[in-house]
């Protein structure tokens, strides 16, 4: 038999399942690996004697036929997810210290569902990064290298620890949560795969707010089956979450390995965005290619306003961002930083208590909500952000998906684009635009760079057809074949 | 639209952030450069059209039960908290 870290999660629910080992067995294997790649720096907390009472309870449980949909399965939570009684940091010298006395909906349901919790996974502070740089506890690494150096690199942002942890096999999944295309963008980075459901489909109670129109949780896994298995665990209504979706919730598994015969897949010229990696722009033509392999049929649609998105985002996100942040104010928890005056220990406290990055978005989002700039830039943004929606909508008239690279660049080294602020937001400029229109994305890694990094192609459905998604996205990936693996870390 | 000096510590003070005087500058400098940035949507024609506040718009907001559903949790609220006193947050004085 294969290492334990070596199966996939499906793998390892079967061999669960059978008996072949035990849940204590293949979570031991897991702790092993954590410690063993600490360089990496993708957990935040370890929490190895929870996973051993967990992997002890599951095991307990199948004894008596009683094993959930994830009994007995390591899993990392990224550390944006609420956590009872475990801390729940968001990567921010704020949180530092929170433990919180609750549990996130989505958590919740995993917990029922019997995963085993191996840690929390580092992040972009606040969830705020395309790198996974701007978090307090430090940057992650990538487990991937270039061929051409040995410099350490980015895993993406903001799930960069769980794309890592995902990526190097210390996990057999991991939750992430997506606002701009921060499960995407790493999944991409970390050659895994990453997805994003509509919004609304998981509950956003109990996790970080960032931007609260665009936070969304999804899977990162090794394979499209496990990203699956993982969502069905994670969705469903929430009364708790005001935009939680009252819908049925489809088996996404069913879908798989269904053919596309017939379908029709969008190509959206406005996505051959300038500086985008060539070698990206044929993984798309070879994708493109592949689909049409599998019976499908590519049709051009027009996107036209893509280039806006980005921009919009940039005023969307801070501004929620500026709001939901608020309420870091030093009194009921989280960081104090004492002062003269109330207004002082308020000041002392956001001040020390953020970040460079986060700062920065607070203040632009306090900027394009002040008196006189709020029609200009936070209404504008949000009318640019309804033509954008609504170019997806008529595009999903004429189509059942659309394909699209995920990201313009391979992963980049660490402080390469660190004083690039434009630069930096470019890596979402290709994820946004669903992001904004709520539809769901995934991302699955296709091939390689001449450089050998893993890259990703995303597809993008109609807003509750994760089925359509899931099940195109499982032949891409059959077509892909990618085998390619991390060198360091594992 | 270029963010100055003034503006930046004028936000800084709505966002109740102290920036140290030695970050306005750089503060200054990129704040503009992003909104520089986002101000080509003023490319877009928006005439006539409704903002979008949320991809939710179309589901209706649902009211629950008007009864208590969670309480009695008086430790669990207090127990992240900086400062407490006597099962209350302890915050610093505000009136003199």
């Amino acid at each position: 038999m294969a290492a334990l870290t070596e199966l996939t999660l499906a793998e390892a629910k079967e061999g669960l399942a059978k008996g072949e080992f035990s849940s204590k067995e293949i979570t031991e294997t897991y702790i092993a690996a954590i410690e063993s790649a600490r360089d990496l720096n993708a957990f935040v907390s370890e929490t190895p004697e929870r996973a051993l009472a967990d992997a002890e309870a599951s095991d307990k449980r199948r004894a008596v036929g009683e094993a959930g949909a994830l009994d007995g399965l390591p899993i990392a939570i990224k550390d944006l997810f609420c956590t009872k009684g475990v801390k729940s940091t968001a990567s921010s010298h704020m949180l530092e210290e929170f433990v919180p006395p609750y549990e996130s909906t989505v958590t919740s349901q995993m917990v029922d569902a019997g995963m085993v919790m191996l840690g929390k996974t580092n992040l972009d502070e606040f969830a705020m990064g395309s790198s996974n740089e701007t978090s307090y506890f430090g940057p992650v690494v990538n487990p991937w290298k270039r061929k051409s150096d040995d410099q350490p690199l980015v895993p993406g942002g903001s799930s960069g620890g769980s794309a890592a942890a995902v990526a190097a096999r210390l996990c057999l999944a991991a939750t992430g949560t997506d606002t701009g295309g921060s499960i995407r963008q790493p999944a991409s980075f970390c050659g895994i795969v990453g997805m994003k459901p509509t919004y609304g489909r998981c509950s956003r109670w109990g996790i970080v707010a960032f931007a609260s129109s665009l936070d969304q949780a999804g899977p990162m896994a090794r394979t499209v089956q496990d990203a699956a298995i993982l969502l069905q665990s994670m969705v469903g209504f929430d009364p708790k979450d005001t935009t939680s979706a009252e819908l049925p919730v489809p088996d996404f598994q069913a879908v798989l390995g269904q053919d596309i015969k017939g379908m029709k897949i969008g190509i959206p010229s406005e996505y051959r965005i300038e500086g985008t990696d060539p070698e990206i722009l044929a993984l798309w033509d070879q994708g493109i290619k592949w689909l049409q392999d599998a019976g499908a049929e590519a049709v051009e649609v027009s996107l036209a306003r893509t280039k806006y998105a980005l921009p919009a985002y940039y005023i969307i996100a801070p501004a929620e961002a500026s709001s939901n942040l608020a309420r870091y104010d030093g009194m009921r928890y989280g960081l104090r930083v004492d002062g003269e005056t109330l207004a002082d220990v308020y000041e002392n406290t956001r001040g020390e208590g953020f970040g460079s990055e986060v700062r920065r978005r607070i203040l632009m989002g306090t900027y394009v909500l002040s008196v006189g700039y709020y029609d200009a830039y936070y209404i504008k943004a949000q009318k640019v952000r309804k033509l954008i929606a609504d170019e997806f909508s008529a595009a999903f008239e004429q189509v059942d998906a659309i394909l699209t690279p995920t990201v313009p660049s391979a992963a980049f080294a660490h402080g390469e684009k660190s004083d690039d602020l434009l630069g930096m937001y470019l890596n979402d400029v290709m994820t946004v635009p669903a992001s904004l229109a709520g539809l769901p994305g995934i991302s699955v890694p296709a091939g390689l760079s001449s450089d050998g990094l893993p890259l990703g192609l995303q597809l993008i459905t109609k807003a509750f057809d994760e089925e359509t998604l899931f099940r195109v996205a499982s032949v891409l990936e059959q077509s892909a074949g990618f085998t390619a693996r991390p060198d360091g870390g594992a | 639209m270029s963010v100055d000096k003034s503006t930046v510590a004028r936000i800084a003070t709505l966002a109740r952030i102290k920036v140290p005087e030695e970050d306005i500058d750089a503060l200054a400098d990129e704040l503009s450069k992003i909104v520089g940035w986002v101000e080509q949507l003023d490319e877009v024609d928006t005439e006539g059209v409704a903002p979008m506040a949320s991809t939710a718009e179309g589901t209706v907001l649902r009211q629950r039960d008007d009864v208590v559903s969670d309480g009695d949790r008086r430790d669990d609220v207090l127990s992240n908290a900086p400062d407490t006193d006597k099962g209350y947050f302890a915050v610093p004085k505000v009136i003199e």
